[in-house]
């Protein structure tokens, strides 16, 4: 078993690591930028190590000051965590070369899944199933039919060179295609200096849903169920559970098999995830594969009751898998909501600042792992993400309603949360009915929220706000001087003039 | 005897307070409301309403107090009467107006130059933090009397950024 690893990542994933670590007897070493002396993975660890200026570049992202880390601690493995260098191969490589172990895949599995090309010819030779359509541009106005008929409308129409929805044409019947197929051509040769275009079948309303799988270093690939991704907001994720509401035995079984095969065709070992796209009709398409482990592992964990970052590091040290595809057993529903410092009243964006106040929930089928704690400053230079927060129940409505609950005690002061969209999504009665794909929360958001007045609360509001300027005693505490009722009264006016 | 002038989200009421041996007796707009309350730490308050429980957190924003009663959040003003300091000053659009940093950041980009016009809505510069960009807009019409950052420069939530006479 390794003896000590270093953990090349900030916040909740790199405190998430370094339990595991402890967990198993493995001392756990961290690096960290400028801003982050205080950080909690900093505060948690065994060895610490500064690396430098806050940008990630400067830092986190920096592969020779690292490596220098991992030299001087004597640590024997890197866990990248997700995000900044995880999905790097030629980290990967440099961690080999300096005879380190990186635990996730080898720098080829990344190279064969990065290039989209290479990754999608080594899928079609094992037979896994894309989005149908031509893979060159098309040659004729004919052949365009000819497509789009056998494939079956809506047709979508893309610019080869394309990117940002510029020659991009959703088409729903055949009368339309003619023009349809012209302007994306004249639009792609504006954009792009380049006409090309090829046709794929529309995906209408996609859910999108991903398989976890595993593998060690001896062969043995296994998949560990499916994770649902369909709530998003510009394309980031924001709510996962597992399982998928729509998924069955059969069609997880088909789905895994084809995560499997994707695994096995780009010689995948440790953890990964297979991302497809999914109709209506329940049709699968593979999208890409992530070789890292996902921010949303915790609900595979819980419905499985497996440790992935323990695993992780059994693989990494050459073990064997310790169980077969047919002892992974799916019990329960698991969910997560990710805890962003982003501000609902100002579309969403980044709140950064000082955490004034937290209070966090706890209690039956709730997990959260969380990278920040009261009183520190969440730094303005990386992800807004601060914590997950998951529920566990024996059905998807118990996981519901516990973390409806665990949201009802969470209180994090001093910054904006993304807290009450939560409680508006799993409130919402389409959410309930798992009535979902990855438009629905740019369609809830475009609905007003329909908020009543309380006038109740309103009233406790007004009492408490009165109690709280005769109670607070923060100015009082810093003269340190016994306070009557006047003095009081005073300091409270006082706050008030100078607000 | 405490009085306090109190606005939540825009309605006002007039709140007595008083204290005597550990129990409270309030007034709220003239009723006798009973209360039982207890600060857990700053900033919470366990508030008990006749038998009704509460947990009531309190947060101070830019720009005023924002009252937490449960998960419902209101805007509270609270004033006394008695105190001439604690008057509020009417807001003035006629006046200058200080354009101020909503979140901790950095500016990456000034639009407007010191004697510029600009509209209600203009965008007067751009504030990156977590690699985010947000436009900060003209509150109104009229010239930018003073622009207080650079470009590159890091601010914090509330700092004045721009002054739009």
């Amino acid at each position: 078993m390794f003896k000590k690893i270093l953990i090349a990542n900030r916040g909740e994933i790199a405190v998430r690591v370094i339990r595991a670590c402890h967990e198993m007897g493995i001392a756990a070493v961290a690096v960290y930028s400028d801003v982050d002396r205080a950080a909690l993975h900093v505060r948690k660890v065994d060895e610490a190590y500064p690396i430098g200026a806050p940008a990630a570049s400067e830092s986190y992202l920096n592969i020779q000051k690292i490596l220098d880390v991992a030299a001087r601690s004597g640590a024997d493995a890197i866990h990248p965590g997700y995000g900044f260098l995880s999905e790097n191969a030629k980290f990967a490589r440099a961690c080999a070369d300096a005879g380190l172990k990186f635990i996730g895949p080898t720098a080829a599995a990344m190279d064969a899944m990065g290039s989209k090309t290479k990754a999608r010819q080594a899928m079609e030779r094992a037979g896994v199933p894309f989005v149908p359509g031509t893979s060159r541009g098309l040659e004729s106005f004919e052949e365009a039919e000819q497509v789009a008929a056998r494939i079956g409308y809506p047709v979508m129409l893309k610019a080869a060179a394309g990117g940002g929805g510029k020659g991009m044409r959703l088409v729903h019947a055949p009368e339309e295609l003619k023009s349809a197929l012209e302007s994306a051509r004249s639009e792609a040769e504006r954009s792009f200096s380049d006409s090309e275009i090829y046709i794929e079948k529309a995906i209408v309303n996609p859910r999108h849903i991903e398989m976890q799988i595993l593998a060690d270093e001896h062969g043995n690939t296994v998949y560990l169920g499916e994770r649902e991704c369909s709530i998003q907001r510009r394309h980031q994720k924001v709510i996962e559970e597992a399982p998928s509401p729509i998924v069955d035995p059969d069609m997880r079984r088909r789905m895994g098999e084809v995560a499997v095969r994707v695994a096995q065709a780009a010689g995948y070992t440790n953890a990964g995830t297979v991302e497809f796209l999914v109709d209506e009709k329940k049709n699968f398409y593979f999208l890409e594969m992530n070789t890292r482990l996902q921010v949303e592992h915790p609900v595979t964990e819980l419905v499985t009751g497996l440790d992935l970052v323990h695993l992780q590091i059994h693989i990494a040290v050459g073990e064997r898998l310790p169980f077969k595809q047919d002892d992974v057993q799916i019990r329960g529903h698991a969910m997560e909501c990710r805890i962003y410092a982003e501000d609902p009243d100002n579309n969403y964006f980044p709140s950064p600042g000082k955490i004034t106040l937290l209070l966090q929930p706890s209690g039956p089928g709730i997990r959260r792992d969380s990278g920040v704690y009261e009183g520190w400053t969440v730094p303005i230079d990386y992800d807004p993400l601060l914590a997950k927060l998951i529920g566990y129940g024996t059905d998807r409505d118990q996981a519901i309603a516990r973390l409806t609950r665990a949201l009802n005690e969470y209180f994090v002061g001093g910054i904006k949360t993304n807290i009450s969209l939560f409680r508006r999504i799993l409130n919402d009665s389409d959410f309930r009915a798992a009535k979902m794909d990855t438009g629905f929360l740019d369609r809830l958001l475009k609905r007003k929220e329909d908020t009543v007045a309380d006038d109740k609360a309103a009233e406790v509001a007004a009492i408490a706000a009165g109690l709280f300027a005769a109670l607070d005693t923060r100015s009082a505490n810093e003269s340190k001087d016994v306070i009557d009722r006047a003095s009081k009264w005073m300091s409270a006016a006082r706050r008030e003039a100078m607000r | 005897m405490m009085t306090y002038d109190i606005t939540i989200d825009g309605k006002r009421y007039r709140l007595d307070l008083n204290r005597a041996d550990d129990q409270w007796s309030c007034r709220l707009d003239g009723r006798d409301v009973e209360v039982d309350a207890v600060l857990i730490r700053p900033d919470v308050l366990s508030l008990h309403i006749g038998n009704q429980a509460y947990e009531v957190k309190c947060e101070r924003v830019a720009g005023g107090t924002d009252i937490w009663v449960g998960s419902a959040r209101f805007a509270a003003e609270v004033r006394d009467p008695r105190s001439l300091r604690g008057r509020v000053r009417a807001a003035d659009d006629q006046g200058p107006r200080k354009l101020t940093a909503p979140m901790p950041g950095k500016i990456v980009r000034v639009l407007v130059k010191q004697g510029d016009a600009v509209e209600a809505g203009a965008g007067i510069m751009v504030v990156e933090a977590m690699k985010m960009q947000n436009e900060i807009k003209s509150p109104k019409k009229g010239t930018v009397q003073k622009i207080l950052v650079n470009e590159g420069a890091a601010v914090n939530a509330g700092d004045v950024l721009a002054i739009v006479e």
